[in-house]
């Protein structure tokens, strides 16, 4: 499961409104086990740039993306995860989604924005297979 | 040649025996993932493509600059520069 503090759900979902009519994009950190697994939730959320400018495709900004890294590199996390919403479609990964997918042990968070209210789900793609993960919020 | 210590995308740790940060010297970008490479052969296939250029799915930065604005695999590195690996990361 992907345990997610109410804050950063709140975070993520507020970045996916303001970035319609494009696709929001950002970067989920937390802590890793020796060998790069996650070993507990997400701690940070660090909101970057669709570099694609798209409302069908995104490309997190290299930028964005090194100041997440540098800045969850000081609290002694590390990027586990990335989150996009989808603006017209479910919150299911795309083809695209899958196919660039970079971390078997990453989450994919997916923030749907087709209906009225935001759907937030969680996946695991795995050799292009994809296993949807229970999202649990925290109070932390 | 100055030496340099890169931090690693969780990944490739893996291929790096767990290592979170990896040490490696060079004059070049170039220079210093071979000697990562040498280190861990692990990492080549996610850093470096079969034609020796930069693999597509990773963009590298010299301090705040993309490698690929500047000289690519030939960018100079010196004492003190920061380098950082950083995975593609799109999706549609």
């Amino acid at each position: 499961m992907l345990l997610l503090p109410r804050r950063a759900y709140l975070q993520m979902v507020a970045d996916c409104l303001g970035g319609v009519p494009d696709e929001a994009c950002g970067l989920l950190a937390g802590p890793v086990s020796a060998d790069g697994r996650p070993s507990g939730g997400v701690d940070a959320v660090y909101p970057c740039r669709n570099a694609d400018a798209s409302a069908r495709t995104y490309t997190i900004d290299s930028k964005d993306q090194l100041r997440a890294m540098r800045e969850a590199a000081k609290l002694d996390l590390d990027v586990v995860g990335v989150y996009h919403s989808h603006t017209h479609t479910d919150a299911y990964p795309s083809a695209t989604d899958v196919r660039q997918a970079v971390d078997p042990n990453w989450w994919y968070v997916i923030v749907g924005l087709r209906h009225g209210d935001p759907e937030v789900r969680a996946y695991h793609i795995v050799d292009q297979v994809i296993h949807e993960v229970p999202v649990v919020l925290t109070d932390a | 040649m100055p030496s340099f210590e890169v931090r690693l995308p969780t990944v490739v740790r893996q291929h790096a025996g767990n290592a979170v940060t990896v040490t490696g010297d060079g004059d070049t970008v170039g220079e210093l993932f071979a000697d990562l490479v040498r280190q861990y052969p692990g990492l080549r296939n996610y850093l470096i493509s079969d034609d020796g250029t930069l693999h597509r799915f990773v963009n590298v930065y010299v301090n705040d600059e993309d490698i690929r604005y500047l000289g690519q695999l030939d960018t100079a590195v010196v004492a003190g520069d920061d380098v950082s690996i950083l995975p593609a990361v799109a999706g549609g």
